[in-house]
């Protein structure tokens, strides 16, 4: 589960992370209540006011500016809430921006100049540990940082017995290049840090950039956050983070139905049970000279309630030109998935797209003498390369 | 000869009782995997499917001898179904459950790190040896004994390569089903390295999908060994999008060298015979066992 910049930081700071103080707001008069509020309680006199959308790269798609009196808050808010934001991680079109955050201004001049750094915990799949991974080089795309000075890039992995131990905080301050008042900070913030990521059951923290101010804090500007869903169950307080405005509906909606849906830009649905042989079917279809327009595990029980669903939310998307559907029956008996498939087209009516079905496994002769006589439009297929060839077929 | 199981296994079922662990330990039963039991804490003395309950893994191992464990526990409870497993001394240990916290994973592998074990899975079909054992969720026909070893991430896919082999006029020693979490037990690699040791198996077909680096450790490990036998790849997932999970929570393309292209190249380049179709997988096999 994504989480938005204030969620993220807001969790920071239940476990004691120093952050960038902000209050959300949905239209400009809350933004405008929120500068009042947080310059009575830090004193701060400017504002920087942060598009709230699932995706980075926000100040380039000028989705966060500085307002530096109240009227430059009401104006700005009321600029960014409302456009569609378009950043280097969202799609062509961009997302609608709902709401923002009005955050104080931690770049004030003081005795030193601040700095800005990068820090990320996550999985280190290789090894199955934890790691820190961070770097001189904040407030840049990590990626570019790989790319172009891989040097700058340090990691510090934790061991799960003891967790993550002070000498490796001390690194961490020491290889950032850190000293005095600042270094102390610095390794209380990674030890909290690290302390939120396994308490939260977080997959991802990226802190870019991780500041060090002009009078030797240092402190979360900025917050992404991704919760292991797995985990939810022990975080209720959580569950109702989620945004759903931030979510493809399509995909919201066969969540609900328990399918397993990604929307794709192709113009060949699909339906598999199972997730390889789902990904399978969707590098077939590209070889047959289409597309995919979606990845869709049905899952364990292909009955006709599912298959119904299934084709509901196929057909949702307007360019799908033809349907393949590729089960596997091992426990689930194709014929049971072919009466299903049988069962849905009735009650659906007209379905103005070609379907292929391609039933292998437990009674598929059966299931394919189902399909050939039940007098609906649907091609019938039992080898995979034979349902590849209808593909073509159906397209051209 | 096989790896991992046989017909001398001495297989619990963890989660016995339970619907899944229900129907899928009298699936097993059926086929003729030897079952000596299960454990459901709380329910040890009953009797189950004729065949006794236990509290704990280690009663198990004490009163039946049982030497290898399939887990249908919840996600909640499994990466602790696990450790009970593994300090109960038993030495194969499969784990089918899907969803478990990774955080719960992380201290699980850990734990058993130094243990005389080996987890497979989790979020696993299981493994199988035809015609000896079945110890997981694969339809038991689809298996016919034969000389290609199957090591794959996913569970239908591999039905279907085990299909295509079959349709050959092949047949499979072991199938192994590896998982698709982020975190899994046995690797790619080691999976593949226990069938090129398996003198009755000839041919090894690795399936595998978008995400990590486990398919380009396995086929750089291959090329390291110098083994003569033939090694048939396909990888999963050449049309998904980075960035976005496709099912297997350890399936998304991160970087570029976890997309298919990437993993392809690699593993071409240590040798193996590899397919950009899933319809060629048998086709291949049968090719370079001609």
């Amino acid at each position: 589960m994504n989480l938005h910049e204030y969620q993220g930081k807001e969790i920071l700071s239940s476990f004691g992370v120093r952050v960038q103080r902000g209050i959300v707001a949905q239209n400009a008069q809350e933004a405008v209540a929120a500068a009042k509020q947080l310059t009575a309680e830090t004193g701060t006199g400017w504002h920087v006011i942060k598009a709230q959308i699932h995706a980075g790269g926000r100040g380039k798609g000028g989705g966060v500016k500085l307002a530096k009196n109240l009227q430059e808050v009401e104006q700005l808010a009321g600029q960014i809430i409302g456009m569609n934001l378009i950043t280097p991680q969202t799609s062509g079109e961009g997302k609608k921006v709902h709401q923002v955050l009005v955050a104080e201004d931690v770049y004030y001049p003081g005795a030193s100049e601040p700095e800005e750094f990068y820090i990320s915990v996550l999985l280190n799949r290789g090894t199955g540990r934890n790691m820190i991974m961070y770097s001189t080089e904040g407030g840049m795309d990590i990626e570019t940082v790989a790319e172009e000075t891989p040097h700058l890039i340090f990691t510090e992995e934790v061991d799960p017995a003891v967790g993550l131990m002070p000498f490796q905080a001390r690194r961490i301050a020491f290889n950032l290049g850190l000293s005095g008042n600042a270094f102390k900070e610095m390794t209380k913030f990674v030890a909290s840090l690290y302390t939120a990521y396994v308490k939260s059951d977080a997959s991802l923290f990226e802190i870019n950039p991780v500041l060090k101010t002009s009078d030797d804090k240092i402190m979360a500007v900025d917050a992404k956050v991704t919760i292991d869903d797995n985990a939810l169950y022990r975080h209720k307080d959580y569950v109702n983070l989620r945004d759903l405005r931030e979510e493809n509906p399509i995909e919201v909606e066969a969540k609900e139905v328990g399918l397993n849906y990604v929307d794709l830009d192709g113009n060949v649905g699909c339906m598999v049970n199972g997730a390889g042989l789902a990904m399978a079917t969707m590098d077939l279809i590209k070889q047959a000279g289409g597309e995919p327009a979606n990845f869709l595990d049905v899952g364990g029980t292909a009955d006709a309630a599912r298959v119904e669903a299934a084709f509901k939310i196929i057909l949702k998307d307007p360019n799908v030109k033809a349907i393949l559907i590729n089960i596997f029956g091992g426990i689930v008996r194709c014929d049971r998935v072919a009466q299903g498939v049988i069962d849905a087209y009735k009650n659906m009516g007209t379905i103005n797209v070609p379907i292929i079905v391609r039933l292998q496994g437990t009674n598929a002769d059966i299931a394919k003498e189902l399909i050939d006589n039940s007098g609906l439009d649907v091609l019938s297929a039992t080898e995979f390369q034979e349902a590849a060839d209808k593909v073509q077929q159906v397209l051209s | 000869m096989s790896v991992l199981v046989n017909k001398d296994s001495k297989i619990i079922v963890q989660g016995f009782t339970g619907s899944e662990g229900t129907f899928h330990a009298g699936q097993m039963i059926e086929y003729g995997t030897n079952v000596v039991g299960g454990v459901t804490p709380g329910k040890g003395g009953q009797t189950h499917l004729d065949k006794p309950v236990f509290n704990t893994v280690a009663e198990a191992v004490k009163e039946v001898g049982a030497d290898t464990t399939i887990i249908f526990v919840p996600p909640a409870f499994a990466a602790d179904a696990i450790m009970e497993a593994a300090d109960a001394g038993i030495k194969v240990i499969i784990t089918i459950t899907e969803g478990i916290p990774v955080a719960d994973m992380i201290l699980a592998a850990d734990y058993i790190k130094d243990k005389d074990c080996r987890l497979i899975g989790p979020n696993c079909p299981g493994i199988i040896t035809p015609g000896e054992a079945k110890v997981g969720i694969m339809p038991g026909f689809v298996f016919k004994k034969g000389k290609v070893g199957i090591v794959s991430k996913s569970g239908t896919l591999t039905y279907e390569a085990a299909d295509q082999v079959v349709k050959q006029g092949l047949g499979i020693t072991t199938a192994i089903g590896i998982g698709g979490d982020p975190i899994i037990g046995t690797t790619t690699k080691e999976a593949v390295e226990l069938l090129i040791n398996d003198p009755e198996t000839e041919a090894v077909v690795m399936i595998g999908e978008i995400g990590g680096q486990l398919e380009a450790d396995a086929a750089n490990w291959y090329k390291a060994s110098g083994s003569k036998k033939p090694v048939v790849g396909f990888i999963a997932g050449e049309t998904a999008p980075a960035g976005r999970t496709m099912g297997h929570a350890g399936a998304i393309v991160g970087g570029s060298d976890d997309t298919a292209q990437a993993k392809k190249k690699i593993m071409r380049e240590c040798g193996i015979h590899v397919v950009d179709s899933p319809a060629e997988i048998g086709k291949k096999v049968a090719e370079v066992l001609a």
